[in-house]
Parts: structure tokens; sequence; C-alpha cells
């Protein structure tokens, strides 16, 4: 399994661990070198230097058609923007984008990515913790719509707050 | 018409004073709460001192009554959510990116922004047309994006000097329209004879660029010859 990762924070370094002992092909993409620090010594697949919102460098970096992308830089909009690109551009097949901002989560799921809002998973981790009430979205939300291109379905008549959660693992999505 | 600028820098600020003097209501929004400030004080309360890519304070400024968005931070990812959102989460009718990265043109267009506007390539445009290129020059694309149009600066070797477009072998898609001769535009007909100087525009599928630019500008073979 190919899976790129942009975004080599404590999330991202985490992932490409796992996956790399687990014996996956994986790339790291983040714009400091200082940001590799995180992986372990022993990582044996590749992290390149380069701004992961950028074609041509996720392409130099060998990113087109990975079975799995995960956008987590700390940028909810340049994780929207990595993930458009590799959907669009590098035949990505299933992408994750982080997402903090609760809206903007429900807005992109419903356009076609899964995103992972750390917001609502950590104030229902708190929530349930405490024993009060969960909004329940818990994991990466799948993707409820789908995008091709420029036509865009209309999203007026179903605010985002009310779409349809997930909550189940990612599931492949045809780009 | 409501205008939404997102956006405080140099661009933003002054595209909203000059949508006001021009009658139309606007919302500027700018996360920066000192230069939101420094801007209300001097255009009055229509300043939001907040992140237009956050859903919350979209709505709150207005984006599901507004005519058009025009998304002009200093960040490409930050003006294309900007206008996805507006589009998908508030229905607005019209979308304007404000793109630095050339190469995000095509994205963007394809992620469906209605206009884009890329400030770079326009000084690139501006820069090219003033040196002696030998190349096609690219003016802008259009329609999905699969369209170009195309200015072909014609020197004295190129094959189409002394010929007339029926006399070329037009890449099909492909059409020669137009003419600048002097500083004049004028109409390309069938028929007319091209010369030395000329600058040829046209319009046509990306695809066909090589084949145009054999029989216009000449292909390196060509140019070893003379």
């Amino acid at each position: 399994m190919k899976t790129v990762i942009v975004g080599c924070g404590r999330v991202g370094a985490t992932l490409a661990e796992i996956f790399d002992k687990a014996g996956h092909e994986v790339i790291v993409v983040d714009t400091s070198t200082m940001a590799f620090e995180r992986l372990p010594s022993t990582f044996g697949g590749s992290a390149v230097r380069g701004d992961g919102t950028d074609e041509d460098t996720l392409r130099r970096a060998g990113a087109e058609d990975a079975d799995v992308f995960l956008a987590l830089t700390e940028g909810d909009n340049r994780n929207v923007m990595a993930s458009q690109v590799a959907i669009e551009g590098l035949a990505a097949r299933r992408v994750v984008a982080k997402i903090n901002d609760p809206l903007r989560a429900a807005a992109y799921a419903e356009l076609g990515i899964a995103t992972l809002c750390r917001t609502t998973l950590m104030a229902d981790a708190v929530s349930a913790w405490l024993g009060e009430p969960v909004s329940g979205a818990s994991g990466v939300r799948s993707p409820s719509g789908t995008h091709h291109g420029g036509e865009h379905h209309d999203l007026s008549e179903t605010p985002a707050s009310e779409a349809p959660d997930g909550g189940q693992p990612v599931t492949a999505r045809e780009a | 018409m409501f205008v939404l600028v997102v956006g405080g820098g140099k661009v933003g600020y002054y595209l909203t004073k000059e949508l006001i003097e021009s009658g139309h209501e606007v919302v500027l929004m700018e996360k920066d709460r000192k230069r939101a400030d420094q801007i209300a004080d001097e255009i009055g309360s229509i300043v939001i001192p907040h992140d237009g890519c956050e859903g919350k304070y979209l709505a709150e400024a207005g984006a599901n009554r507004a005519d058009i968005v025009a998304a002009v931070t200093g960040d490409d990812e930050d003006n294309l959510v900007i206008c996805q959102m507006a589009k998908h989460h508030f229905a607005v009718r019209r979308s304007i990116a404000r793109v630095n990265n050339p190469k995000n043109e095509r994205l963007f267009k394809h992620l469906g922004v209605d206009e884009i506007i890329s400030p770079t390539r326009m000084i690139l445009g501006s820069i090219e047309q003033d040196i002696p290129v030998h190349e096609l020059l690219h003016l802008a694309a259009l329609g999905e994006g699969e369209l170009e149009l195309i200015e072909a600066h014609l020197q004295a070797g190129s094959p189409a000097v002394g010929k007339a477009p029926k006399d070329l072998e037009i890449p099909e898609g492909c059409s020669l329209f137009a003419v600048i001769r002097g500083g004049v535009a004028m109409p390309l007909r069938p028929d007319t004879i091209m010369r030395e100087g000329d600058k040829v525009i046209a319009i046509g599928k990306t695809e066909c660029e090589t084949l145009l630019h054999g029989q216009l500008i000449g292909n390196a073979e060509t140019a070893d010859a003379r």
C-alpha cells in the first residue's frame, strides 16, 4: 500500500512510523526538514522537503497513484488543497484531510473528501469521559457526497451541520 | 450588489474602497485584528475582524446573501477554501479568487471557482510581451482550461510570413482570428497575407500547440537551416 503523508507533525510522523513498520511504502512531505527529526532512525520510507499543495512537488516525490493520501499539516486550508490536488491531479484513491474547523470539515465531507476534525473528536472524548452527551462524530468522517470537478452538487439545501455523519472507516472513493 | 471581500491586504483594502465609491454594498473580512481595526477606522464599520475561511464567520458576514465573494488574501489555499465554501455552503452565485501561484489556476478553475485573477501571470505576460520571444505566448486559459489564447510574434524566418491562413495547415480545433500589425488590431481573414512583425492571435486546444508552433514560428530544423 502506497501511503503519502503531507505534514510531518506528531500525527503525521506517528502514522508514518506505523505504516512503515507494517511494511507499506511511505512518502512523507513537509516544508521543513526539521520536521523529519520526528521520524525514527529506523524509518525506511522517503522524506521529501516541499510544498504538499504543489502538484509538481508531489509528483516529484512520487506521490502519484497513492492508495492512501493523508493531509495532516497544521493548516486546514492547506490540507483541503493538498487533498484536492491529490484527488484531481494525482489519482489518489483514499484521501483524508485533517480539518479542525467542524463546519469546514462537514462541508468538505460533502464535497467528497474524508475529513478528520480534531475539534469534534476531542470535545466528544472529553464529554464522553465526563458522561456528558456527545455529538457522535467519531473517527474519520467518510465522504457523503462526490466531487466531479466543475460539477458540484448544491449544498445550499443541506446545511453542513445536518450532514449525515459517517463515523465509519474511510471507504474507497472513485476519483 | 452585495460583495463580500475576504482579505484586507492592499488588494482587499483598495478593492473595498473602490466598491464603496461605486455604490455597492460591501463587507470586508480580515482576520488580523489590528489590520481590521485600522481599516475600520478609515472606512467604517463594514469590517469583520475574523477569518473568512471559517464557516461560522462567513455566515455572520452574510455570505448567504452575497452576490459575489472575492477571495483576495495572499494565500492560495485560503482563497480556494473561501470560494468553495461560498459556492457550496452558501450558494453564492459568483466567486473570484486571487491566485498567486500561476500553476494553481487550472486546479481552481476545475474545482469550480468562477473567476481567477493571477497577478503573477499578468506581470509575467507583460514582461514576455516586451522582450522578443520566439515562442508562442500564452495570453489566457479559456473555458475549462482546455483552450488557450495564444499570440505568435512572426519573425523573419517564420514559415507563415508571406502566406495567408488558408495556405497553412491549421490544426483542427484551432482558429487564427486576429492580427496585431503596427499596434492596430484587425481580423485575420483566410486570405490576409501575414507579414514579418505581425502578432497573430489564435485560439485552440492545448494539444494543438506544437503544430501551431511549427506553422507560425517554425520548428527547430527550419531555425537551424536559416
